[in-house]
């Protein structure tokens, strides 16, 4: 089992490495942000050997017309240590959060090609929710 | 969304076996649940079986239990074994006019939509939301 706690700054390098080994791009800045910026939940999960996984998310009221929400930004798990619950770990102590602040709702966008971070979220009980995402190439 | 009958029994039959994988059911046990003819649900069940989802017994008392994994099986798995792929379907007449093409790539979107939502549950999922 892992301890979650808030992610502190000294932690960013590690969380940054990690991102950029899952998702291919280095990207501190925006890691340093995501931690300064107010109203921000920014958590993590470590076990002995180090970071296991983090979770980023902020409650938006009125964002797309939409009511106050928690909307889960990132996550993202070291896959040594998938599929033993630290992902769910991580959720449910930012959905914890969400409802102290008094928010009935959690939502996120998933690229929908991406079937293992989607089952994820459909194993959390969440469900497709009231907003389609629209795009334009504007190439 | 429309499922045709051996899609729907198909993922009737996996979800009510992967309920508990220890137990074994008949084809008529389930055909019976489902109010479905016993003909119809057996061949659903030979293609479930040799696709190694399900294991049957021979015979008209034969049951069948679960012997694929729950956390590992999506209904895009099930889906799969009875309707054509998208990519796989005969041409329709007029889909090589603009109009035709035009409404081919909306149609093709909501393929992607349902194509990803079921292969993103899993029998463990919806077995642990009914």
């Amino acid at each position: 089992m892992a301890a979650i706690r808030p992610v502190q700054a000294s932690d960013l390098p590690a969380i940054s490495a990690l991102d950029a080994r899952l998702t291919g791009s280095e990207k501190p800045d925006y890691w340093r942000e995501m931690l300064e910026a107010p109203g921000r939940h920014f958590l993590l999960a470590e076990t002995d050997k180090g970071l296991a996984g983090f979770i980023a998310g902020e409650i938006r009221a009125w964002e797309f017309g939409q009511p106050p929400a928690g909307w889960v930004f990132a996550i993202q798990i070291d896959p040594k240590l998938r599929l033993r619950g630290v992902g769910t770990e991580l959720f449910e102590a930012l959905v914890a959060r969400f409802k102290a602040e008094g928010v009935t709702r959690v939502r996120t966008l998933v690229d929908r090609k991406d079937h293992l971070i989607l089952s994820f979220f459909r194993a959390q009980g969440m469900v497709a929710g009231p907003s389609l995402q629209l795009d334009k190439d504007l190439s | 969304m429309k499922l045709q009958t051996a899609t729907r029994l198909g993922l009737y039959a996996v979800l009510e076996l992967a309920r508990d994988p220890d137990r074994t059911l008949s084809a008529a046990d389930l055909a019976e649940r489902f109010g479905v003819s016993n003909h119809h649900l057996a061949k659903v069940l030979g293609t479930l079986s040799t696709a190694g989802f399900v294991r049957g017994g021979r015979g008209a008392s034969g049951g069948y239990r679960f012997i694929g994994n729950r956390k590992r099986t999506t209904l895009m798995d099930i889906v799969a074994l009875f309707e054509p792929a998208p990519g796989q379907r005969a041409k329709e007449p007029g889909e090589d006019t603009d109009i035709g093409s035009a409404l081919q790539r909306v149609l093709l979107e909501i393929d992607e939509i349902a194509e990803a939502t079921l292969r993103s549950i899993s029998l463990e999922t919806l077995l642990a939301h009914l």
